[in-house]
């Protein structure tokens, strides 16, 4: 399936290895990602709090060349970028909503020989396309090299299934789409209780303190449950909690040391894609010792290692439960 | 009793939030329910919680509310927004308020959080200028502005991002930027919400 691809300013260097993976797994996933061509900066949370008709023009250039780009009847832009997905989305569903809105934004897309009618464009997450358009059940012919042994923390962070204007592909506060596909990877899910929190966003250049906070719980809570990896969908999150778990470290005097990779990092390794495709090597966080760890399938009627004792009341399973 | 006074009266500063919020944000609908406040991740760092700043809106209390730093210390997760039971956007209405203490110089005051605004304005000069955000000049002219004596701690996280490719050293500009420019130029020109 074609869908133009919404990079975003991230994913260009710092979020790189999120890129290279993406265009990794698209290719055997029958995703035909088109990069939108001359993208422009989607704002991030900085633009709309100095000025907000900018904010949206800059957001609706965007928009506009897509629908120029794809022409009549191919209508959807993917992002893999949280907040660009968010404004994207954003912008579309307040435009729909205030035609004065809508038509001051076009009287400035104007000055540019653009214009754009909202609701033209859908803008869809990149887990949203993989799991709802390419389907588990495919994915799962695909896998090679499953998963096995390796626990992971599925981490949404916020602006992915919160707000979802337009287009809402999962539960605001407890979504499942990622626990899913990384189940059917072969990996072990922890039900991960932070999975919707907030990683601290930019407070890590605002305010240290808060941000750090921030991070802390949600490394803390993955260590609890024993995770050898958090997994991310967000540049964002990526880097906060990667980059910043030394300072996290020396502030609290903890010694996490837990891995943060993007979730097409792991479906390349499932689909038996090399490590060197994935943008592996890229995390401040080794990964290596983590995916070490990756082994045979486990012996799944070994029960001592459940969870609830057997004196406990029968409770429903999900498949693959830890 | 008698007379009900119908004539127009002046826009209160309610008014001038709501006005100043994208759609319809229904913030007249507030409850005092607290349920934002308690949903908030950076809540107990705010001078006010968002209900409480609603509180102060709807008091008039514009100063008090520009001067705080409540706006600024919102991560922008939307926690509160898809959890409150009346709808409220209330990130949008974080984002007036950050628009509109800008706009009345209050976000310089040292009570409020100055580093926030100046590092929303630093890059959306980046932005402007390239068309992309460009992160290695942001974070330094950020830097050196509000934190320079402690440029040396970043040292090594820059370092560690440009060891490990992660981090350009010249922003990348966008071929349509003279097009980009024009459409916020007349953006500015044209000002407002809706």
């Amino acid at each position: 399936m074609k869908y133009s691809y919404y990079p975003g300013c991230s994913l260009e260097r710092q979020a790189s290895a999120y890129h290279q993976s993406t265009m990794a797994v698209a290719r055997p996933l029958n995703i035909d990602l088109v990069e939108l061509e001359d993208w422009n900066c989607c704002g991030a949370i900085e633009y709309i709090a100095v000025d907000l008709l900018p904010a949206y023009a800059l957001i609706s250039r965007n928009l506009a060349l897509a629908a120029n780009q794809n022409g009549p009847g191919n209508h959807q832009l993917v992002a893999p970028c949280s907040a660009c997905y968010l404004n994207l989305s954003k912008a579309d569903k307040y435009m729909s909503d205030s035609p004065e809105l809508a038509e001051k934004v076009n009287i400035a897309l104007a000055a540019g020989g653009l214009s754009y009618t909202p609701g033209t464009i859908r803008t869809r997450h990149l887990l949203d396309v993989i799991v709802n358009d390419v389907g588990l059940d495919a994915i799962k012919e695909r896998v090679t090299n499953p998963l096995y042994n390796l626990r992971v923390a599925p981490y949404y962070g916020c602006v992915v299934v919160r707000p979802g204007f337009n287009n809402q592909f999962d539960d605001t506060e407890y979504p499942t789409s990622m626990d899913r596909l990384l189940r059917t990877l072969g990996a072990k899910v922890i039900d991960f209780p932070l999975k919707s929190h907030c990683c601290g966003g930019h407070m890590t250049q605002i305010s240290q303190g808060v941000a750090l906070e921030l991070i802390r719980r949600l490394l803390k809570n993955a260590s609890d449950y024993q995770a050898d990896v958090i997994v991310t969908l967000c540049p964002m999150c990526q880097l906060n909690l990667d980059a910043y778990q030394d300072s996290v470290n020396k502030h609290f005097g903890t010694d996490y040391t837990i891995p943060i990779l993007y979730f097409t990092q792991l479906i390349g390794l499932a689909l038996g894609l090399p490590a060197t495709e994935l943008g592996f090597g890229k995390e401040f966080v080794d990964a290596r010792p983590a995916l070490a760890r990756i082994g045979s399938q486990p012996d799944m009627t070994d029960t001592a290692g459940l969870r609830r004792d057997k004196k406990a009341l029968p409770m429903p399973r999900m498949t693959g439960e830890v | 009793m008698g007379t009900t006074a119908t004539t127009a009266r002046a826009p209160t500063f309610f008014d001038e939030v709501v006005a100043e919020t994208p759609g319809d944000p229904r913030l007249e609908t507030c409850l005092q329910c607290g349920t934002c406040g308690g949903s908030c991740p950076s809540g107990a760092d705010m001078d006010h919680t968002p209900r409480a700043i609603f509180a102060l809106i709807a008091a008039g209390m514009k100063d008090a509310v520009l001067r705080s730093n409540t706006a600024w210390y919102c991560v922008s997760c939307y926690y509160c927004m898809v959890r409150c039971p009346q709808e409220i956007h209330i990130t949008d209405i974080m984002y007036t308020l950050k628009r509109m203490s800008i706009k009345a110089g209050l976000y310089k005051d040292k009570t409020s959080v100055p580093e926030a605004s100046d590092f929303a304005e630093t890059f959306i000069n980046y932005v402007e200028t390239y068309g992309r955000s460009f992160e290695l000049g942001l974070a330094t002219r950020y830097h050196l502005l509000h934190h320079p004596l402690d440029m040396i701690k970043m040292v090594p996280l820059g370092l560690g991002m440009w060891r490990r490719k992660r981090l350009d050293l010249t922003p990348r500009k966008i071929e349509g930027i003279q097009q980009l420019q024009a459409i916020l130029t007349r953006a500015k020109e044209l000002g407002g919400a809706a």
